[in-house]
């Protein structure tokens, strides 16, 4: 069941199946190390629930909830 | 013999080498150990990034280096990234060398792989080593520069460690190799190769732009869809249409098969490759996922908490604005009575007339009551920086991201009002400037039309003035009203001109939270230095040219001589027939100031004042704040000053404040409400000249000059609202 970076707790990993945005989105998403096969940890939101803030390869990352609809993800259960 | 001469009398640098790599990798950090202060900051022509130089000499060797703008990659995306490449596709420097941080090393080398692609000589620094170590990483450097075929060389920017080898490896490197770098082919998988080989074929075969950039390349940046090359080649004719047609059918057929674009499956090859480095043993992880305390996510557990987070955000900005007032005030009061002093030395040296009155009210009372706010100016830009540095301003965007785009704006656009003085105490000047972080122009533009409400520096006399003449016992709450007051102007503002003249939709937030790191001393104050000697350099010429040019116009025409002998006769009058002397004195002194009153009522800023008053009229403002604000077009600074000098044309020290608003307080002319008219008119109305200025280069004239004209029709009904409101309900 695909799902959408959106969709994920904070707390909760997940890895990257797909990134669907093209253009200019797409290019500064995959700039910033959002491939398939990455490995995503959810660290919370702003205040207002977005953006989002999120861990992968060793660094941190935010976007706005819109952005991460573009991020296909599948959930990793049971890691921590 | 002057040094200008020896100067021009050096070589040229022998070498010139690019200091490039992501932001946050400590490449300015870099730059500022291997430079000092010996580096020269301008902008790229053009463009308003900043391009940072510096000439260093090792054993004889001249070296130049270049700081280019940090970069996540060479895609053109953002304007950092066009320069960066653009410089070193047309200026070839000698080497880069990339800078990456150690502890984020995949998503680091993925710029790496583009400068390699690019086919440019490259000396790896692998920087932050001691994060590395204190995260228990191990980093097979051997082994690195083995498999990346490029010199990979530890260093730890903070502390200087490494950055001699650096250089030295760089500059070694750079003769050996200059000629003899070939582009690094990645292979993109069978069918993307055989695409790239079709074209790169074809692009020889024509010489398309291949004395610019190498021939896969091209066909590269033409699969990735790069806006830039292509319009570039687009002038070079039918090659290009050639391309486009092979790179339109390849993206079909992708998108067909595999349900991705050429240019996703391009930047999954390069992860993948560096993904295949750093699997051969590249990095060893001492430490257990448990073991490894990560200071910075801790932190950001607190600091960035979706409850705790934005009333830790207030606390430290309203900590910034306290710190700002209590610990600026002690200098200030020196650089004040250090120009009192001044100016009662000159009044003593000069013989009195007009050239005293020139130099003591003109000169050292216009720049004097300006450099008065050098150190509130940079204690303020210190914390600004530390906390730009540090890594906490990124947070304040992203905390504020949601906020500000319900008015139009950006995560972004938080610094630039920020450094405008949204905590008080910055400057429009540079704050506009900041607003080149913004991809979007519309909300790029927004940004810079509000952010000029912030009460600035130079603002901030008037409204202490005003505060102190009619609401002392509420100081620091008035001025901490007066900020939010600011703010909501700014974002009710961008708000309005983002749902009518720039209307459009916001542009992603996709951005890196940095680590928490303690800035170095040396950065602070290189950078805290720039932004304050664009203030004093502002005092030196602007201000200093207005000055001289109000007291002229506050001089000048003097009163007809009739006039003149008139007062005289009084003060022979009070001389002669009142005994104490005390009482004498004080008589002749409120001739002296009656005279004064008259002569700049007689003088040309005068007359202008007068003129104005039946319109300024309406919000409670009489001639002499017309003559001021008119004056605080060209420079906020100059309110006060002027203010002084309309108030006491006698003979009563025009410098200190208190006694300027204690004179106020007791003016009938003035009540609360005409305060608070004026705080708000001086709040709102037409930037200072230098902002218009930086406004102008941010984006054009027609901008500056609508900001201008609506931002002092915005200022004046405001103050006409409440100083007829005001007057009429409550007095």
């Amino acid at each position: 069941m695909p799902e959408s970076l959106r969709q994920i707790a904070s707390g909760e990993t997940a890895i990257v199946t797909a990134v669907t945005a093209t253009g200019e989105v797409g290019r500064r998403l995959r700039d910033m190390g959002l491939s398939p096969g990455t490995e995503v940890k959810i660290l919370g939101r702003a205040p207002l629930k977005d953006p989002v803030s999120i861990r992968l390869r060793n660094y941190t990352l935010t976007l706005r909830n819109n952005e991460a609809d573009f991020i296909m993800v599948k959930k990793v259960e049971g890691i921590e | 013999m002057s040094t200008a001469v020896k100067w021009k009398l050096e070589e040229p640098p022998s070498t010139t080498i690019a200091l490039a790599g992501n932001p946050n990798s400590g490449k300015t950090t870099l730059f500022n150990a291997l430079t000092g202060a010996r580096q020269h900051v301008g902008n790229y022509p053009g463009i308003t990034v900043e391009r940072k130089e510096g000439i260093i000499n090792l054993k004889g060797t001249r070296v130049k280096l270049i700081d280019l703008p940090g970069t996540y990659s060479l895609s053109a995306y953002s304007q950092e990234e066009l320069v960066a490449r653009n410089f070193l596709v047309n200026e070839k420097p000698d080497i880069v060398v990339d800078i990456v941080d150690a502890t984020m090393l995949e998503r680091h080398l993925y710029l790496a792989i583009q400068f390699f692609e690019l086919g440019i000589p490259m000396v790896l620094a692998l920087n932050m080593m001691d994060d590395a170590k204190r995260q228990g990483l191990i980093i097979n450097t051997e082994k690195l520069s083995q498999l990346l075929n490029c010199p990979v060389v530890e260093t730890v920017a903070r502390s200087g460690q490494g950055k001699r080898e650096l250089i030295e490896t760089a500059i070694q490197h750079a003769k050996q190799d200059r000629n003899n770098q070939t582009p690094l082919e990645i292979s993109y998988g069978a069918e993307l190769d055989l695409v790239l080989d079709t074209m790169t074929e074809i692009i020889q075969q024509h010489q398309f732009m291949t004395d610019r950039y190498p021939a896969r390349w091209i066909a590269l940046k033409y699969l990735e869809d790069d806006a830039e090359i292509i319009r570039y080649g687009k002038l070079n004719g039918k090659v290009s249409e050639k391309l486009e047609a092979i790179v339109k059918n390849t993206k079909d057929h992708c998108l067909r098969t595999l349900k991705v674009s050429p240019e996703a499956i391009i930047a999954d090859y390069r992860y993948g490759l560096i993904n295949s480095i750093l699997k051969q043993n590249i990095i060893i992880q001492e430490k257990s996922r448990q073991e490894r305390i990560d200071v910075t996510t801790k932190l950001d557990a607190v600091l960035v908490n979706r409850f705790v987070g934005p009333i830790l955000m207030i606390a430290i900005l309203y900590g910034m604005f306290q710190i700002t007032f209590s610990v600026g005030e002690i200098p200030m009061g020196w650089l004040e009575n250090l120009f009192s002093w001044i100016a009662a030395t000159a009044t003593r040296l000069i013989p009195e007339g007009l050239l005293q009155s020139l130099v003591v009210s003109g000169i050292i009372d216009g720049v004097g009551g300006v450099m008065g706010f050098v150190p509130l100016i940079t204690i303020m830009f210190l914390m600004i920086s530390f906390l730009e540095d540090s890594g906490y301003m990124a947070r304040v965007a992203y905390m504020l991201d949601r906020v500000l785009r319900i008015f139009g704006l950006h995560g972004y656009s938080a610094m630039p009002f920020i450094i405008s003085g949204g905590i008080a105490g910055g400057c429009a000047v540079p704050g506009v400037m900041a607003t080149r972080t913004l991809r979007s122009p519309k909300e790029k533009l927004a940004t810079l039309l509000t952010a000029p409400f912030m009460p600035c520096g130079a603002k901030l006399p008037v409204f202490m003035l005003l505060v102190a003449a009619f609401f002392t016992e509420y100081k620091a709450q008035m001025m901490f009203s007066i900020t939010l007051f600011a703010w909501i102007m700014a974002l009710l503002v961008a708000k309005l001109v983002r749902s009518t003249v720039i209307k459009g939709k916001s542009t992603p937030f996709i951005m890196e939270l940095p680590p928490y790191r303690l800035p170095t001393l040396q950065g602070i104050f290189i950078h805290t230095w720039e932004r304050t000697w664009q203030y004093i350099k502002k005092a030196g010429t602007v201000i200093l040219a207005v000055s001289i040019l109000l007291w002229a116009a506050m001089t000048f025409p003097g009163l007809p001589e009739q006039q003149q002998n008139q007062f005289e006769k009084e003060r022979q009058i009070a001389l002669n027939t009142t005994t104490a002397a005390t009482e004498r004195q004080q008589m002749v002194n409120e001739i002296n100031n009656r005279e004064g009153q008259t002569a700049l009522r007689h003088s040309i800023a005068g007359r202008i004042g007068t003129s104005l008053e039946p319109v300024s009229g309406l919000a409670g403002f009489d001639w002499r704040t017309n003559i001021a604000l008119v004056g605080g077009f060209a420079a906020k600074e100059v309110i006060v000053s002027t203010f002084g000098t309309a108030y006491s044309l006698g003979d009563v020290d025009p410098e200190a404040a208190d006694t300027l608003s204690a004179r106020i307080a007791s003016d009938p002319s003035w009540n609360k409400f005409t305060a608070l008219a004026m705080i708000v008119f001086v709040l709102l109305y037409a930037p200072c000249v230098v902002t218009v200025i930086a406004m102008a280069k941010e984006s054009s004239w027609s901008w500056a000059i609508f900001a201008t004209v609506f931002n002092t029709v915005l200022g004046f009904g405001m103050a006409v609202a409440i100083y007829q409101i005001g007057t009429n309900l409550f007095m």
